[in-house]
């Protein structure tokens, strides 16, 4: 084996083992900030992982996305909330079997798949490297605008209007809230507040 | 020695070498840009700035080192333990990491990455972890105030951030930053930031703003939350923060030099002058040098923001600005306009 080799060898296995056993992690951990983090964790390992197979654009994006939007947002939500953290290990029993059944699911799957690997489906078969020079994220986005044009707007289309039913859900127009707009103090003129006036000396004798 | 180790010398020194020059000027420069901090606002409120320790008080940042280093770290009791003391390195961990896709002159870069752009979004999205860490692992009322407003000012200035740079894609056709700066070659007219001024004014402030930098400094505001997410830091922990934040600076003022501002390319060149035309590593220092200086004013000049009026600016002004500049540009590459665009579409 050459070096190079060598290395992407071990970094494959160090990467992996943390990615598996934080993954175990977010399940077992007590605190729900902690599970978040170790599944903020389990992303980063899999993205190096994605960076090793040579696809650097998913791996990259998979860390911007998830890690620095997605699971921030998870966290502030997590951090706020006053979570009881006995409360949330009660139905731990009563979930189980649901989650055996996923996971029973997931693995008939995967067994599924490399099984149709061994007998030589092409679609499935190992990463081939490409060289380091070849600019996958220029690859990427020509099959999506190019060739996968319509579902990629349809994608695109579906998620803005998932975002629009979201912000209806939650809007609430309450009565008498005192809030600045901004527009109207910007649009104020002098004459529209201060009014001039030339106060008269009071009269002789008038009674004040 | 066996002969598959040597080659991997030869392919790991260079890289260490280059990793431990840029790490030591990166904080180099953090440790004299307090020190410019100090001195410049110091003259533009009409004092003095640090004048006793060496000439001109030019050791003075050496000697803030000194004392921090050698002060308690002070871990809360009630505090999350060691995410209290994890948080202050995810905080510096991206700010140094980034340099290395950074270029500083022709063929003079750590990792010239095809994505570089985008690998530069992703680390600095990552740093609001520190922040986050810091305000929640310190079980205080005012570090975790400190970093909810932090942390939402990040997020929402860095769409505004991403979307100018996808201006700064759409015109060099890549995201390779070696390349974005060869497509800027050429004198100052050739430098973006003429066809994308919106988009370099929104990503610069949008940039003064991820750094949680006056006017945009209410993650610290000390007047209402002491001094926010690192409020119980105190020590080597707390100079972590504060390099970070200075890396910061430095990086921002790095990126927009790079992506707007013709990064390594001197604005006289193709006029044939001796030395002034010349490209190179001078010129990248320089321009960050100017735009550091800004920061610097900004906080000497400007008055905190109002928590709403931040989150109105990103959300409402900087973001359809930034899309409305899109459609324009969009126009601009269409009619290959001026000496930006001559490429059309590829």
């Amino acid at each position: 084996m050459n070096p190079a080799d060598w290395i992407e060898e071990g970094v494959f296995w160090v990467f992996g083992t943390i990615l598996v056993v934080s993954a175990f992690r977010v399940i077992t951990v007590r605190h729900p900030v902690h599970a978040a983090l170790f599944l903020v964790l389990c992303f980063f390992n899999t993205a190096v992982l994605w960076i090793l197979a040579g696809a650097e654009f998913l791996g990259i994006i998979l860390i911007l996305i998830y890690v620095g939007a997605v699971l921030v947002l998870l966290l502030f939500v997590v951090m706020m909330l006053d979570v009881e953290v006995e409360k949330l290990r009660e139905g731990f029993v009563r979930y189980a079997p649901l989650g055996a059944v996923v996971a029973l699911i997931l693995i008939l799957e995967l067994v599924y798949l490399f099984w149709a690997h061994t007998l030589g489906f092409h679609g499935l078969a190992a990463p081939i490297h490409v060289l380091a020079r070849h600019d996958n994220t220029r690859a990427l986005g020509t099959e999506l605008y190019r060739r996968d044009l319509y579902p990629f707007e349809l994608a695109g289309m579906i998620l803005l209007v998932g975002l629009i039913a979201a912000i209806l859900l939650t809007l609430r127009h309450r009565a008498g809230i005192q809030s600045q707009k901004p527009s109207e103090q910007v649009r104020v003129r002098a004459r529209d507040r201060v009014r001039l006036v030339s106060p008269k000396p009071p009269r002789r004798g008038a009674s004040t | 020695m066996n002969p598959w180790l040597l080659g991997l010398e030869s392919w790991f020194l260079p890289h260490l070498v280059g990793i431990l020059v840029v790490t030591v000027v990166v904080i180099l420069s953090v440790a004299y840009l307090t020190y410019a901090e100090r001195k410049v606002i110091g003259y533009m409120q009409s004092r003095l700035g640090p004048n006793r320790v060496g000439q001109w008080g030019l050791l003075q940042p050496f000697a803030d080192v000194l004392k921090l280093l050698f002060k308690e770290i002070i871990i809360p009791e009630r505090s999350s333990g060691l995410l209290f003391v994890v948080a202050p390195v995810l905080a510096i961990v991206p700010a140094l990491a980034t340099w290395a896709v950074i270029p500083f002159a022709r063929g003079l870069i750590l990792a010239n990455v095809n994505a570089g752009l985008i690998y530069v979004l992703a680390l600095t999205s990552i740093g609001v972890y520190g922040v986050i860490l810091a305000g929640w692992a310190s079980n205080s009322k005012y570090a975790l105030l400190g970093a909810m407003r932090s942390a939402a000012q990040i997020i929402s200035y860095e769409i505004a951030m991403g979307f100018a740079l996808i201006g700064v894609v759409m015109a060099a056709q890549t995201l390779n930053l070696e390349h974005i700066v060869e497509n800027q070659s050429g004198g100052i007219l050739h430098w973006y930031f003429i066809p994308l001024l919106p988009l370099f004014m929104i990503y610069f402030v949008s940039g003064v703003a991820e750094t949680n930098r006056a006017p945009f400094d209410v993650a610290e505001g000390e007047s209402e939350i002491v001094a926010g997410f690192h409020v119980e830091y105190s020590g080597t922990a707390f100079a972590v923060f504060f390099l970070a934040e200075y890396a910061n600076m430095i990086l921002i003022a790095a990126l927009a030099a790079t992506l707007f501002l013709g990064g390594w390319g001197s604005p006289l060149a193709g006029l044939g002058i001796p030395l002034l035309s010349a490209n190179g590593l001078v010129w990248l220092a320089l321009k960050i040098g100017v735009l550091l200086f800004l920061f610097l004013w900004f906080r000497a000049t400007f008055p905190r923001y109002r928590y709403d009026q931040i989150m109105r600016l990103g959300w409402k002004v900087f973001i359809p600005a930034t899309l409305v500049w899109l459609v324009v540009e969009s126009a601009f590459i269409i009619g290959q306009v001026g000496p930006w665009f001559h490429g059309g579409l590829s």
